[in-house]
């Protein structure tokens, strides 16, 4: 027999079924192997492990930013800076490695300049109160300016000593999965586990669903808010040093309205940008679907045209489905 | 002995007087209702009970001892702790997140703290059971209707085994039958002996409860005396000026 306590300790969803589809990034993961499928049937290039391995080297970068983006979003922020500070990054790390300086002091150094651009937004936007969209979009015109004067807006494509091993760490692969793809694994479960266990990772979803509330319980709410800046533009910066290895030169257009894509993986990943949702697996599961999206119009033989607005329909009804099934609910 | 005692607390902004001269008493376990018009100065007391500013002069004694409060923390170590109008929670968390809010059980795991997850369900739950409130602890606070959510945010409350509680409009935009609910909340505190105070507009949810009244106007206390002696009439009377003080 089944006591009163025992059905309000009950949770709400019983089956399998319904239990699955309340998981928000459930969908995103359909709709990927879905095109997956689709698209192992319909072509003979999809599969293969050369196509399987440029998705993947395509998607990490985005990936990684997605997950710091998707800690702003679900603290109800916004940070549309990150493609610059990618940049920012890249160049003093560049500036550095061909003026004679080591590889890890030159990334010290990039990761400083990266997370110099998090904590001036964070602080602007904790403590001056100013609203993130205009702070960053500050920062997203300043950040780049700051690039070109540091490299005079030249290409630079050697690296002084260490310059095979930045083009093996950005470029490489070890068993037969490419180098970021390892840091962008190594990023999502870290943010992972601190997003679900332990205070900091509470406060940011405590922060997005009501800010006031969580002023009023005591949390430092200034001082996370910096933090959270900050670790959206140390994203940023690790995205800026892998992507010069891997590209082997930078100009001062890398990471160009990159914010854009970033940001559309989170939303597709099932962040909320009224705060307080926002998962790192969904952030690399949209960033996924966007890069398997664009891999199958190539594969297909559709005009790249087309791309922008497949990508955008998706982000619609990406946000369409997660209204309609809060609706619901 | 009394719970809570405040005697001839003023306070003035600048040229305004909002509180002047308020003696009050509240006995542990007694619930006063607080009502009075809008400016009379209710929020104002509750604001300086509760640490948000101080009082310009006056004294706050709790169960006699003086203190003083500098900020709503000291006041929480005091043993008050406030219930606000919005009630402050997450919609996005869980009950037993809100409830845990900022004070939330950690343990151990190698070199690392990590967020307690089963003791702050257990004894979210276990808060629950104690208001006799159908609240689940793992459910997330945006699906509840409003009687839970009070709920949640009087056992926020209970998590530091207050003294007094303040609780700001409770009963303000909720339906008739969670409003029973909430009132339900309000007597399962007193029984465990915590004082409250109520601040409401809805005369009949503070007859319903209350074991006093105490009515402003204008800054001053105008009447705080037994419900059972008085009366509806009376207590609009006092609130308007159309008695003067009872």
């Amino acid at each position: 027999m089944t006591s009163l306590d025992d059905l309000i300790g009950r949770t709400e969803h019983n089956s399998l079924f319904a239990r699955l589809t309340s998981v928000p990034v459930f969908w995103v993961i359909l709709a990927a192997l879905v095109a997956c499928i689709a698209l192992t049937l319909l072509t003979d290039t999809f599969a293969t492990q050369r196509n399987l391995f440029n998705v993947l080297r395509n998607f990490t970068f985005v990936a990684i930013i997605a997950i710091g983006m998707t800690v702003v979003i679900a603290s109800g922020g916004i940070d549309l800076s990150v493609g610059s500070t990618v940049v920012l990054s890249a160049m003093v790390l560049s500036v550095l490695m061909t003026g004679g300086w080591s590889f890890a002091f030159a990334a010290i150094a990039a990761l400083t300049a990266a997370l110099a651009v998090g904590a001036f937004n964070g602080a602007l936007i904790a403590y001056a109160g100013m609203p993130p969209f205009v702070v960053t979009l500050g920062t997203l015109s300043g950040a780049r300016s700051l690039a070109m004067v540091l490299s005079d807006n030249k290409m630079i494509w050697e690296f002084g000593p260490d310059h095979n091993l930045l083009l093996w760490l950005g470029g490489g692969s070890t068993l037969g999965l490419p180098h970021p793809t390892f840091a962008l694994a190594l990023l999502a479960i870290a943010a992972s586990l601190i997003l679900r266990w332990t205070r900091w990772g509470q406060y940011v979803y405590a922060i997005g669903g009501n800010e006031q509330a969580a002023i009023l319980t005591g949390i430092a709410v200034k001082r996370q808010k910096v933090t959270i800046y900050m670790f959206s533009a140390f994203t940023a910066g690790i995205t800026g040093i892998l992507m010069t290895g891997w590209l082997g030169s930078v100009t001062t257009n890398l990471g160009q309205s990159m914010e854009l894509a970033v940001i559309a993986a989170a939303v597709i990943g099932g962040a909320n940008l009224a705060g307080g949702e926002g998962t790192p697996l969904g952030a690399v599961l949209g960033a996924l679907l966007i890069e398997v999206i664009r891999n199958s119009l190539i594969l297909l033989g559709i005009s790249t045209f087309w791309q922008g607005m497949f990508i955008g329909t998706f982000i619609i009804v990406a946000v369409a489905f997660d209204r309609f099934r809060n609706a619901r609910t | 002995m009394s719970r809570l005692k405040l005697e001839n607390i003023s306070k003035n902004f600048g040229a305004i007087q909002a509180l002047s001269g308020v003696s009050l008493e509240v006995a542990p376990g007694e619930v006063l209702g607080l009502m009075g018009d809008n400016g009379a100065g209710k929020s104002t007391l509750v604001k300086i009970i509760a640490g948000n500013f101080p009082a310009s002069s006056g004294e706050i004694r709790i169960d006699d001892r003086s203190t003083h409060f500098n900020k709503p923390l000291d006041a929480q170590t005091a043993g008050v702790e406030i219930v606000y109008q919005d009630l402050a929670l997450c919609n996005n968390l869980t009950a037993a997140s809100n409830v845990f809010l900022g004070r939330e059980a950690m343990r151990r795991f190698g070199p690392f703290r990590m967020l307690d997850y089963p003791t702050m369900n257990r004894r979210a739950a276990d808060l629950f059971k104690q208001l006799k409130s159908e609240t689940r602890a793992r459910d997330v606070v945006r699906r509840m209707s409003g009687g839970q959510r009070q709920a949640v945010a009087i056992a926020r409350t209970l998590l530091s085994e207050p003294k007094i509680v303040l609780m700001d409009e409770p009963t303000a935009a909720i339906s008739v039958r969670q409003v029973a609910e909430v009132l339900d909340l309000i007597r399962r505190l007193r029984d465990r002996g915590i004082s409250v105070i109520i601040i409401s507009h809805r005369m009949p949810d503070v007859f319903g409860v209350a074991d006093r009244i105490a009515v402003m106007r204008r800054g001053r206390l105008v009447a705080s005396k037994a419900t059972a002696t008085s009366s509806p009439e009376e207590v609009t009377g006092l609130i308007t000026g159309a008695i003067e003080a009872a």
